[in-house]
């Protein structure tokens, strides 16, 4: 059901643009949600005049930062993992993430994208210190507010690979690979041979 | 899931040719990183990702009998 979506969702927008010649606008574009909802203040008021109104989740929240006029000179990065926080509001000037187009590297301003993971080597650039992660898989997502969220299933710093396990693993994938013999067991085999060399290449890189 | 409109034309990834979900792949994918690292961090790994459950499947109102998965040896 959800394979026919793209196709859905293509042919909404092309009925939309017929109409109107706006795109949909990025959410950091769009004015926050009002903090408080002055319907229910109000109507709390008239009931109880000496007590506060409760407050919601929605007032806890940080408003999201807007989408600056001019080009913000810092990237902020937060690179979150299942069980920890790497990284959380860094300021940072690039970082480099392995999509699965190409490793791409996003600097301030970046046009806002949402980028899947392959495995691979995620790179913090901050002035001259470079932090390099192993990267499994995950999302990259880069707001039109210079703020890139990163989220990955498991990422390790490179020094803590063990390169004999790899090579090992390399050699045993390929070797599977070859030997594969189901479509499941060929897809397995080839994930296997893609996530080593990519470890392989992080290891040397 | 597998439907055969091509309304679609998208290219797939391979594994999803392959019948695999994302989150499968995603999950091999870490598994597979986590098994590549050095010693005291891989243990440690391998503990974090330990799961113990048990699936207990109702049939006309009543539980039937629960299946235990664990990654942890049973005593």
């Amino acid at each position: 059901m959800y394979r026919q979506a793209p196709r859905l969702l293509i042919r909404a927008l092309d009925g939309g643009r017929g109409g109107r010649l706006i795109g949909r606008a990025f959410s950091t574009d769009v004015p926050a949600a009002s903090v408080e909802d002055s319907a229910f203040v109000e109507a709390w008021k008239k009931v109880a005049p000496n007590l506060e109104p409760p407050k919601t989740p929605l007032s806890f929240m940080r408003p999201r930062p807007p989408t600056p006029s001019s080009i913000p000179s810092k990237l902020t990065v937060n690179f979150v993992l299942p069980y920890q926080s790497e990284i959380s509001n860094k300021e940072v000037d690039m970082v480099i993430v392995p999509a699965t187009t190409g490793q791409m590297g996003v600097l301030p301003g970046h046009v806002a994208t949402i980028a899947e993971l392959k495995p691979g080597v995620l790179s913090v650039h901050d002035g001259n210190e470079v932090t390099k992660y192993v990267v499994s898989s995950g999302f990259a997502f880069i707001h039109a507010n210079s703020i890139a969220d990163i989220v990955a299933v498991e990422a390790v710093p490179v020094d803590r690979i063990d390169p004999s396990l790899v090579q090992k693993g390399l050699a045993d994938f390929t070797q599977k690979l070859s030997s594969a013999t189901t479509d499941l067991e060929k897809a397995e085999a080839q994930i296997g041979v893609d996530v080593h060399s990519a470890l392989n290449a992080a290891l040397s890189g | 899931m597998a439907s055969a409109a091509a309304g679609s034309s998208a290219a797939v990834p391979f594994w999803r040719a392959a019948g695999m979900t994302y989150i499968t792949y995603s999950n091999i994918c870490a598994s597979l990183v986590r098994s590549c690292l050095k010693e005291p961090h891989k243990s440690e790994a391998v503990n974090r990702e330990n799961v113990h459950f048990v699936i207990s499947k109702w049939a006309n109102g009543k539980p039937e009998k629960p299946t235990i998965r664990s990654d942890s040896p049973e005593e």
